[in-house]
């Protein structure tokens, strides 16, 4: 089975190539869907554009020319194709993609669950979408206000005090976060004593990568046998100089910190920052709210936990959650409720109505806010689609969400224990690692050629060698919208390739085989880049 | 759950292979000390339901009949075709390209993405894309800080406030410093950043200059006598762009650019009060490797067909952890998706009049108000498709135009408090002269 059903080009004869016949050009073996450049003839047109009139062109003689110095003197080389090679061109390159829409994506640690539709119907409502993000409050009523519920339902699911919904990503949540941490120990007199940023082994590059650019130093904090942060090496790391522990939970490895409660007791004990990285947050809404359990801060992934699409890898958004102690430093550009009574707005718009005098503005900065993380207040189209998400669920199908992630990465534990290796064998939350290390060494099987040979079976391999601290990982995430069939049948997979690695590991290596291509030489793409296309009269 | 697929039967099938007796029974690791003690989000609603709610916040949004707002965003059109292409579920519901063989769609597109900025800059490299222009500025400069191993930035006060506070944040983090370069906002002035000013300021211990291209009040900067001040002293040029106009200004390669970034959201984005937008950042090659972000590259499979890969990954988060070169993880694929689109679907005619309208209409809309006595041009250089102009009493104006579905552009005066009365006048091809007649009639009217 493969993912969609491709003719063999003609020409080639391994069955691989585009969905269907490509234009004169694209079909000998060897190109599987030409560049947009290669279909390029010279004064094809798609787009058409009106012409000034001769009005608007005399008015406006009097205005300063743009001198000849400034001007191009050779137009840019963008294609020239009509709107249905266009389509055409991108519609076959959409052929040649997986996605969630077509089966089973479970990618570790990306959460990619169904991604409902009736969301993009209302992100793309004009009265939204032709939003200017500069127009004035009274013009923009609407976007302030589906702003300001957005970040009272993420308060409530997270049980923190002032949420901002600046940040674009999950790293830059990060960013945010560090960056308040920081402000706050400044503002009492520790900015220099507190230098560091503590990190558990398990966690996401990005915390790292995040701790230097804030000018941290990062100190790595071991797990235990169990899977967990060990406390006794978190202990000894808080010293005086520790600024924040950066904590993903539930962990990368899809444990929930038994002991969470003891690990921010700890931190605050230390008068360092307790971060979470909200991440994993698919697995515990209604059950732990990170916020009131005494964490500082987190981001929430949108695209993640509330279900806007990845896009191929973005845009998402990466709102952060703060406590009191950190909510003067919150950046820029947030959605207030000018005029009106907060709960009464609050109950209205949970019934579908308006409330008459309820005025929504953009507060001024805050006078020790850490500043902006980006323009105007973020990514508003992944908010309306957020919104849209939570106010589908309600608190019971937000409970029911986690409650059938979490069941069904534990389903699929037991499903697969005894055909791969489990590092950590106990109650896992919404996704589960196991390790190809006995594939590896008792039959040279690594943990990418399983994932290859998944993608023969028509599936999207788990996130695989994360975390670093699980050999040959496999990072599995099912995520609540797939049904038991589904699981099933991946089951099945997972025992079919484990079985075809004792008997016939060649043709286990040999995969993928049914792909649009087959493996990729990422080492000689990395040793002699090629970034860009190159035109045949680049040169002359 | 709105989207569960789940029977009762099913669930009590899958707890029976888990072996617990309940759904509580997978939570139990989390301590009794930290379960929540409120959870009060408001009930489900269905599709007609949630429909309705939405459309209620939507309909609280007064989209302006005429509006002259641009300031950063502009609304241009968007070709059906550009939202037929990105809202293809095979293109919106993937993920990051870590299985290139079966994501050549993602990754061919982002290839030609980069190919399309590199032609429209004339620059050898660039990303896969940013969260938008201010970031990608942002992380341009402090590239040009790895690069040249140096710690201070400059950026004249003609760039967009916006990406100035976001650049200002970024730098707090590993501590540069950041010295503005003061444009040329006095009366009868230019409006531009003068480049003995910018040579004044610049010394061997900057980066970089950043510098707008046209700058924010629409005018056209001394970029090649800019970057000339900055290569003096050993540092590069960071040239703010805005794509639209690439279709007939000079790629920045062309006057000495180092660095290129830019917001992208001309290129077929919905204004979507604010984002998600996509940013733009090109370099040279000899830079590349200090380059944040994705960067996708062409190569060939087992049988030699070619293909297409995330590539010089050695420079990110996930695998170098704290020594990488941005904690960027994410592109902005689907954004970067339309910009391909779009300018697939203009082409190179198509964005040269997109440009071309847009600047007629700007000369049209400013003149009409200078002839009618309304006000002034504040400076005195060419502009592009953007411009400032003084009107008496503008403040008052430009609210009561709001209250007729008008927007008279963007008050400069909350940023530069020298620029009171002001007004910055956006154009683009959308803008017709019916559009500028009403402006100068509404103006004239509140007189």
């Amino acid at each position: 089975m493969s993912i969609v059903e491709r003719p063999a080009s003609p020409g080639d004869p391994s069955g691989r190539g585009a969905a269907f016949h490509s234009p004169p050009g694209g079909a000998e073996l060897g190109i599987v869907e030409p560049l947009i450049f290669e279909a390029s003839r010279r004064d094809r047109r798609a787009v058409r554009f009106p012409k000034a009139s001769a009005h608007a062109r005399e008015a406006g003689q009097d205005q300063p020319d743009l001198p000849a110095s400034v001007l191009r003197t050779r137009a840019p080389r963008l294609p020239e194709v009509s709107e249905l090679d266009l389509l055409r061109h991108f519609n076959r390159l959409a052929h040649l993609n997986y996605a969630i829409d077509l089966n089973f994506y479970p990618l570790g640690s990306c959460t990619m669950k169904y991604n409902p539709k009736v969301n993009e119907w209302a992100a793309r409502l004009p009265a939204f979408a032709e939003s200017h993000p500069l127009d004035p409050d009274a013009l923009a009523q609407g976007s302030l206000a589906l702003e300001w519920l957005l970040a009272e339902l993420l308060k409530e699911i997270s049980g923190f005090s002032a949420v901002s919904l600046q940040p674009a990503a999950g790293a830059q949540g990060e960013l945010t976060g560090l960056l308040m941490a920081r402000a706050y120990h400044r503002s009492r007199g520790q900015g220099e004593q507190r230098s560091k940023v503590l990190v558990p082994d398990s966690s996401h590059g990005t915390n790292p990568a995040t701790a230097t650019m804030v000018g941290y130093s990062v100190v790595t904090i071991p797990s235990n046998e169990r899977g967990g942060i060990d406390l006794d090496a978190l202990r000894a790391a808080l010293g005086p100089d520790a600024a924040a522990l950066m904590i993903t939970n539930p962990s990368t490895l899809g444990i929930f910190e038994d002991q969470i409660d003891q690990v921010i007791a700890a931190v605050k004990q230390a008068g360092a920052i307790a971060y979470m990285d909200g991440a994993n947050l698919n697995a515990i809404l209604g059950r732990f709210r990170p916020g009131e359990a005494g964490f500082d801060v987190m981001h929430f992934n949108l695209h993640k936990t509330f279900s806007t699409p990845h896009g191929g890898g973005g845009p998402g958004a990466g709102p952060v959650g703060v406590s009191e102690r950190l909510a003067p430093f919150l950046p820029g550009s947030l959605a207030t409720l000018a005029d009106g009574d907060p709960d009464e707005v609050r109950r209205n718009a949970w019934a579908g109505r308006s409330t008459p005098g309820a005025r929504f503005a953009l507060e001024a900065d805050r006078p020790e806010s850490i500043g902006r993380v980006r323009m105007h207040t973020g990514n508003f189209g992944m908010f309306v689609r957020a919104y849209t998400y939570i106010r589908s669920n309600g608190a019971a199908g937000l409970r029911e969400i986690s409650d059938d992630a979490v069941l069904a990465a534990n389903y699929l534990r037991v499903g697969l224990a005894d055909a791969y290796d489990l590092p950590y064998d106990r109650i896992c939350k919404h996704e589960v690692v196991f390790s190809g290390r006995r594939q590896k060494r008792q039959h040279g099987i690594t943990t990418l050629d399983i994932a290859k040979a998944i993608l023969d079976a028509g599936v999207h391999p788990p996130t695989i060698y994360f975390p670093l601290i699980v050999e040959e990982a496999l990072m599995i995430e099912p995520t609540e919208t797939e049904s038991l069939e589904t699981l099933d049948r991946f089951i099945g997979v997972m025992h079919d390739i484990a079985q075809r690695a004792v008997e016939d590991p060649e043709s286990v290596k040999r995969s993928p085989v049914s792909t649009p291509v087959g493996r990729l030489d990422e080492a000689s793409a990395a040793r002699r880049p090629d970034l860009r296309h190159t035109f045949a009269q680049d040169g002359d | 759950m709105a989207y569960s697929p789940h029977t009762d039967a099913d669930r009590e099938r899958m707890l029976a292979a888990v072996g617990v007796p309940s759904i509580d029974g997978l939570f139990d690791d989390i301590p009794q000390a930290v379960r929540p003690t409120s959870f009060e989000i408001p009930p489900p609603l269905v599709e007609q339901e949630v429909r309705g709610e939405l459309a209620r916040l939507a309909g609280l949004n007064r989209i302006p009949e005429v509006s002259f707002l641009g300031a950063g965003a502009y609304r241009h059109l968007i070709p059906a075709v550009v939202w037929e292409v990105i809202g293809r579920s095979e293109f919106a519901t993937s993920y990051t390209p870590y299985q290139p063989e079966v994501s050549q769609g993602t990754l061919q597109s982002i290839y030609e993405f980069q190919s399309l900025i590199c032609e429209l800059t004339g620059m050898e490299v660039a990303t896969a894309s940013h969260y938008d222009g201010a970031t990608a500025t942002a992380e341009a400069a402090l590239m040009a800080c790895r690069l040249t191993r140096r710690d201070r930035i400059a950026i004249s006060t003609a760039v967009n406030p916006q990406i100035r506070r976001v650049l200002a944040t970024y730098c707090s983090g590993p501590g540069i410093e950041m010295v503005e370069v003061d444009a040329d906002l006095a009366e009868g002035g230019s409006g531009l950043t003068p480049v003995e000013v910018a040579a004044g300021v610049l010394d061997d211990g900057f980066a970089c200059l950043v510098a707008q291209q046209p700058n924010f009040f629409g005018g056209i900067e001394p970029m090649r006598e800019l970057g000339d001040a900055a290569h003096a002293v050993g540092a590069q040029l960071v040239a703010v762009v805005e794509p639209v106009s690439l279709g007939l200004l000079a790629p920045p390669a062309d006057y000495g650019a180092d660095l290129v970034a830019a917001e992208g959201q001309s290129l077929g984005i919905p204004l979507s009060y604010g984002g998600p937008y996509v940013g733009l950042m090109a370099a040279f090659m000899s830079a590349v490797r200090q380059m944040p972000g994705r960067l996708v590259g062409a190569t060939h499979d087992v049988d030699g067909r070619r293909g297409y890969v995330l590539t010089l990954q050695a420079r990110e988060q996930h695998i170098r952890r704290e020594k990488a070169a941005s904690n960027i993880c994410t592109n902005q694929a689907l954004c970067a998706l339309a910009a391909t689109t779009y300018l697939t679907a203009v082409g190179p005619k198509g964005l040269a009049e997109v440009g071309e309208l847009s600047t007629v209409q700007a000369r049209h809309a400013a003149a009409s108000i200078e002839r009618a006595g309304l006000g002034e041009r504040r400076f005195s250089a060419p502009y592009f498709s953007e411009v400032a102009i003084r009107i008496p009493d503008a403040e008052r104006r430009h609210a009561a135009l709001v209250e007729q579905g008008i927007v008279a552009g963007h008050p400069l005066w909350r940023d530069y408090p020298q620029l009171a009365d002001t007004l910055l006048l956006a154009a683009t091809e959308l803008t017709t002269d019916q559009h500028v007649e009403r402006l100068v009639d509404a103006l004239a009217a509140t007189k």
